[in-house]
């Protein structure tokens, strides 16, 4: 096994151990400090992944801003932060077994397909991804169109916001 | 590495470039107008729709062969060409049926939300990868959550838009998931590389088949089929009408085009499992929504039900996977579209008077006002499939496409799920004309806009169903894009 593998199996089983506990605290603030742990280790594989920039993003986006957002709008909008008592619903298990129902599934029949064990081909380190990246969202023959259309869609999304949080007048 | 944009770039995206532009104007009107003058709003939105439809219709028709734009996110076909229209046209007689609508006619965000997601939809109906597709799909969602809740002095619209909202980010997760596996196993975004990298793959076909589903789950909500139907009732219930209006024909004709597409480019290589789910999901669709809409009792759930009843008629189009098949489908929301929107567009003047959307109140409405009343009746008789209207064709060419493509039972059971259907629109139409109402003196005037919105809407209808020809060779057009 290389140390490489080893890195990897560390972070994967830390990204998912942090998951479970996001799903399972009774608190909310602790759930979101779980979430931040969880992002982490989605961010060092890609690393690992030599995707950097993807990496930086991951921290910047998610854990700079999503996360901590979560958490002030936990803080913001209860009273309290006392734990709530219990976060199970009737549905819970069968919820659970279908999870793993799913997942297994998923695995078996990924596992017949030949590409699964195959090794991923190296990236040529002579091509700088970031340029690449930068070029092909405004490239017309790249992805300039949705990456305008991203635009209007969260300038739609940002008035939509407005339309829904905006105090009445008269009230 | 920079490619050049070229002519036929700009005209694939002529009605997306007029729509944008329409956005802005109404955007920077909103802000300088003042409070007297806000009625120019809509104006400015009709008038903007008629020109991109006027742009789209001269400029951006494409040629014989389909083209793939943009760097193979857009693709410039028939299929797109057809359904940009289609979308449009629902969005002019929307914005038409929100003229006498005081709580949201004076609401420039109102027209921005309201365009937008029609430049979303003009973009489903052109998207050829999945990275365009799941953005355009969402442009197309997002400002509709907000419609739908509009009214935020009103619960029941305040509890559509969050149920619409809840169920589409939920769908929509699920969706996602299955466009990251396609992805993963065909190593491209493109939905035509997909499908060549399938054919070459040894991709095992139950994996397949399991990302199929998965993306059918997004799809499936947009078109408001079973079993992911459960919101279309009460969203429609309490989504300020003309938005249940633009959500039962534009974007349920928007989910259809890019199933259509997806299904047939993509998934081609598991076409018997698609089908086979899709075959279940349109007779559960037509018989569950027809069953469940003989005892509605308010006229905006009966045709959110009647609408899913519509979803799964057009499914088997989709189903048979034919040339024939992907031409009716095509057919049939042409036809559905002006036929949903003149039934919507009646419901709208009808409750701005009486101020009920219950299907008792409706008693009398031939002798109060018997344009809106006949506009009711060819409407209805349309949905039901009654020849010389457009839904009769519509249907016959759904029903044909199955049986050529060997599902006679599914025609079978769609025909049966037919005369269901005639029962209940019957009930309504009974109602209307023979039941004596209270107020029978009293006129119930149409206002010019809309009456003529109305007209429009039936003239089309009654040229879909007679003069077969020019319509067929769009929707023929448009099918052989796909192949």
């Amino acid at each position: 096994m290389t140390p490489i593998q080893l890195v990897f199996l560390f972070v994967a089983f830390a990204t998912l151990w942090a998951a479970f506990m996001v799903v399972t605290r009774n608190n909310l603030v602790h759930a979101a400090l779980f979430l931040v742990i969880a992002l982490f280790g989605v961010a060092v594989l890609f690393v690992m992944l030599e995707a950097g920039f993807l990496a930086v993003i991951q921290v910047l986006v998610y854990i700079g801003a999503i996360a901590i957002l979560m958490i002030f709008a936990v803080m913001l909008t209860r009273g309290d932060v006392d734990d709530i008592p219990d976060i199970t619903n009737r549905y819970a298990g069968w919820v659970g077994l279908v999870a793993v129902l799913f997942f297994s599934s998923l695995v078996i029949l990924m596992a017949q397909w030949p590409s699964f064990t195959a090794l991923a081909k190296p990236i040529l380190s002579s091509r700088d991804t970031i340029v690449e990246l930068g070029t092909a969202l405004v490239s017309p023959n790249g992805y300039v169109i949705p990456f305008e259309v991203a635009s209007v869609m969260l300038l739609a999304a940002l008035i939509g916001a407005l339309v829904v949080a905006r105090p009445r007048k008269g009230k | 590495m920079f490619g050049s944009i070229t002519t036929d770039m700009v005209l694939a995206i002529l009605p997306e470039i007029a729509l944008l532009v329409l956005i802005a104007v109404v955007f920077v009107t909103d802000l300088v107008v003042d409070e007297k003058r806000r009625g120019i709003l809509a104006w400015t939105s009709i008038i903007g729709l008629l020109i991109t439809m006027l742009l789209t219709a001269f400029f951006a028709q494409p040629g014989a062969e389909a083209e793939t734009l943009w760097g193979g996110m857009l693709r410039h076909d028939w299929l797109a060409y057809v359904s940009k229209l289609i979308f449009l046209f629902g969005a002019l007689i929307t914005t038409v049926f929100t003229l006498n609508w005081d709580s949201v006619r004076f609401k420039g965000e109102f027209y921005v939300l309201l365009l937008t997601s029609t430049l979303g939809m003009t973009l489903m109906g052109a998207s050829a990868d999945l990275i365009m597709l799941f953005l355009s799909i969402e442009t197309t969602s997002i400002p509709l959550y907000v419609l739908a809740g509009f009214l935020t002095d009103d619960d029941r619209s305040t509890e559509a838009g969050f149920k619409y909202l809840l169920f589409g980010a939920m769908t929509t997760a699920v969706m996602l998931y299955g466009f990251s596996l396609l992805y993963g196993f065909a190593g491209s975004t493109g939905l035509y590389e997909i499908s060549a990298a399938i054919g070459a793959g040894q991709i095992p076909a139950a994996a397949l088949a399991g990302a199929a589903v998965l993306v059918l789950v997004g799809f499936g909500f947009k078109v408001a089929m079973a079993p992911l139907h459960f919101w279309a009732p009460d969203v429609y219930e309490g989504a300020p009408t003309p938005i249940t209006a633009f959500l039962s024909t534009a974007s349920k004709a928007a989910g259809f085009v890019v199933l259509t597409r997806v299904m047939i480019a993509a998934f081609s290589s598991v076409q018997a499992e698609w089908q086979l789910m899709l075959a279940i999901a349109a007779v559960i669709s037509m018989t569950l929504g027809n069953l469940v809409a003989l005892s509605q009792t308010n006229i905006k759930r009966l045709l959110a039900y009647s609408s899913i009843a519509h979803a799964g008629y057009a499914l088997l189009g989709v189903i048979a996977a034919s040339e024939l098949g992907a031409a009716s489908v095509v057919y049939y929301f042409l036809v559905y579209v002006v036929t949903n929107m003149a039934a919507f567009g009646v419901v709208i003047v009808v409750s701005r008077v009486i101020g009920s959307d219950e299907i008792a109140d409706y008693a009398g409405l031939s002798r109060r006002s018997p344009g809106l009343a006949l506009v009711m009746l060819l409407a209805f008789l349309s949905l039901a499939g009654i020849p010389p209207l457009g839904g009769f064709i519509a249907k016959v060419l759904v029903f044909a496409a199955a049986v050529q493509a060997e599902f006679v039972w599914l025609a079978v059971i769609g025909v049966l799920n037919a005369i269901i259907g005639l029962y209940y629109y019957l009930i309504v139409l009974k109602v209307v004309y023979l039941t004596p109402g209270k107020d029978e003196q009293k006129a119930l005037p149409t206002p010019r806009p809309q009456a003529v919105a109305l007209v429009v809407s039936i003239v089309l209808l009654l040229l879909m169903g007679t003069v077969f020809a020019p319509w067929y060779q769009w929707a023929l057009n448009s099918a052989s894009a796909l192949f």
